[in-house]
């Protein structure tokens, strides 16, 4: 019983095993990056950028259909090219960055629905727009995993300028000129997670593998390593289980995983030691000092 | 001409073309400690901010020969995120950047810097605090310490001593006292003027130009501080281009 409900699944069917290797990759990408975002009340910008990809996926699919390759890099392409033009306007001009990040990711999610609508059917808009999580082949796996081992790479080598910049960026631009790179550097992680996250999920869903479990983290514990170890925990946790519910109910599997973990947002809302609704009715003797 | 450790050539800073304090000429002695005071709106923190290279002139120069990394800069309000989790420890320790540079790590001789600089601001025992439970005096006690691993030969402090308790203000005027000593450079923004003639040889009496410079005692008079208190703190907005500048 037990087996054929937990091990089953993976046992005997590859393309669950690929799908579980798919979100257990893109956890331990995405979940870091999402923490970062959230430190740095970033939280829906990861959302704006998800939208921003669009168009350079629709371009890399209009020149030559659903080609991983050209995909990708039109997805880079795009939501680099929003990021820095936001960033742009944002130091040439009164306009802050959140409304300046909005502009540009609503026109790029507009100018990307019209170029998917250009040629091909209703079908391939929605596998853009939710990806195929049951469809990973090895090319795709290969991508994921491969952005997922630069992202903590390359998070731990700005670990520090990062960390900074979201405490104190004004020592840091007094100490250094790295401010500028570092931010530079980490949307550019943000891009390449969401790529990677929307071969799987799609461009609306990729997000909620990088948020949710970030979100859910921060009322566990208030240690940013704990953040990140507990933000990629989770995101394993609802790949698996978000698997496993939808094989065994019939749902579609990538909002399936997100669902799991919305559900481990809600819980953690609930039941979180740090901050929770619980935590905060049950009474605690308060410490001698 | 004195040793220099600032240098101002016919400064004016600003924003958006209304300037905050123009026309400020003159030197910072090195090993000079010196302190700014003036009303609400004298320009006092935009002069920190200029000298910290954080805001460029609209005309004239601010020169640091040593160099803006000879620079340590305490702002009045710095833009910290107290929410997010970082430790005492952690925060202190970023002042030994430029040491380490921002990619190194902390050898055992850091981490004991580390700590002497908490002893010496009354923290030990703190370094594993959250820095979002500090209270607003044990905060500035932390800066102070990230301040003293910064070596810096210029520092920078704008109102550093507002909003905390008299015992909080005495150790750090006594921190401020240890860099005099060491002939560093220390300018500070001030209100208490009990203070500045205490603790303070020089001042820099601003009001939105400069009023008086020199030794303390001969800048605080009766007559400068009136002059200083009958500043317009409202900018113009039908002011011409000023004639004076560049």
């Amino acid at each position: 019983m037990l087996y054929d409900t937990l091990i089953a699944p993976f046992a005997e069917f590859e393309f669950m095993r690929r799908a579980l290797a798919g979100s257990v990759a893109l956890s331990l990408g995405a979940g870091p990056i999402g923490v970062f975002l959230m430190l740095r009340r970033m939280s829906l910008v990861g959302d704006a950028m998800a939208h921003a990809i669009l168009p350079g996926a629709a371009i890399g699919y209009l020149v030559a259909g659903l080609s991983l390759g050209w995909m990708t890099i039109g997805g880079l392409a795009a939501g680099m090219a929003v990021a820095l033009l936001a960033g742009l306007v944002t130091r040439a001009t009164p306009l802050r960055e959140d409304a300046s990040l909005a502009a540009f990711y609503l026109i790029s999610l507009a100018l990307g629905v019209t170029l998917v609508s250009l040629r091909g059917s209703n079908l391939d808009l929605l596998h853009v727009l939710f990806g195929s999580v049951l469809g990973l082949d090895d090319a795709t796996l290969l991508l994921v995993a491969g952005i997922s081992t630069a992202t903590l790479v390359a998070l731990a080598v700005i670990y520090r300028p990062l960390v900074l910049e979201c405490v104190d960026p004004g020592f840091l631009r007094s100490v250094s000129g790295a401010g500028g790179p570092t931010h530079i550097v980490f949307l550019l992680l943000v891009v390449l997670n969401l790529v990677g996250g929307f071969h799987a999920l799609g461009t609306l869903l990729a997000v909620g593998l990088m948020m949710l479990p970030a979100i859910s983290a921060r009322f566990w514990t208030k240690d940013i390593t704990g953040l990140v170890v507990v933000a990629t925990g989770i995101g394993i946790v609802s790949g698996l289980v978000g698997l496993l519910i939808s094989f065994h109910g019939g749902l579609a599997a990538g909002p399936t995983v997100i669902l799991v973990a919305g559900a481990a947002y809600v819980l953690s809302v609930l039941a979180g030691p740090e901050g929770g609704l619980l935590s905060q009715v049950l009474p605690r003797r308060h410490l001698e000092a | 001409m004195p040793d220099a450790a600032i240098r101002f050539d016919d400064l004016t800073l600003g924003y958006d073309r209304h300037p905050a304090l123009h026309h400020l000429s003159g030197v910072v002695r090195r090993g000079s400690l010196t302190a700014v005071v003036g009303p609400n709106g004298a320009g006092k923190s935009t002069l920190m901010k200029g000298i910290a290279g954080a805001l460029s002139p609209l005309s004239g120069r601010c020169e640091v020969p040593g160099g803006r990394e000879s620079v340590a800069y305490l702002p009045q309000a710095a833009d910290l995120d107290r929410s997010f989790p970082i430790s005492v420890f952690d925060l202190v320790s970023m002042g030994l950047m430029r040491r380490r540079g921002l990619f190194g790590g902390l050898s055992r001789a850091d981490r004991d810097d580390v700590g002497e600089a908490l002893s010496a601001v009354g923290l030990t025992g703190f370094e594993r605090r959250p820095i979002g439970t500090l209270s607003g005096g044990q905060m500035q006690r932390a800066l102070f310490a990230r301040l003293l691993l910064q070596d810096a030969q210029v520092i920078l402090l704008d109102e550093p001593l507002t909003a905390i308790d008299s015992k909080t203000a005495a150790d750090l005027l006594a921190l401020v006292q240890r860099w005099h000593a060491e002939a560093r450079t220390v300018v500070a923004v001030l209100h208490d003027l009990d203070t500045v003639r205490t603790h303070f040889p020089e001042t820099l009496l601003v009001a939105r130009e400069p009023v008086a410079w020199g030794a303390t005692g001969e800048v605080l008079t009766p007559e400068n501080l009136l002059r200083a208190r009958r500043m317009s703190e409202a900018q113009d907005p039908y002011a011409r281009a000023c004639a004076r500048a560049a």
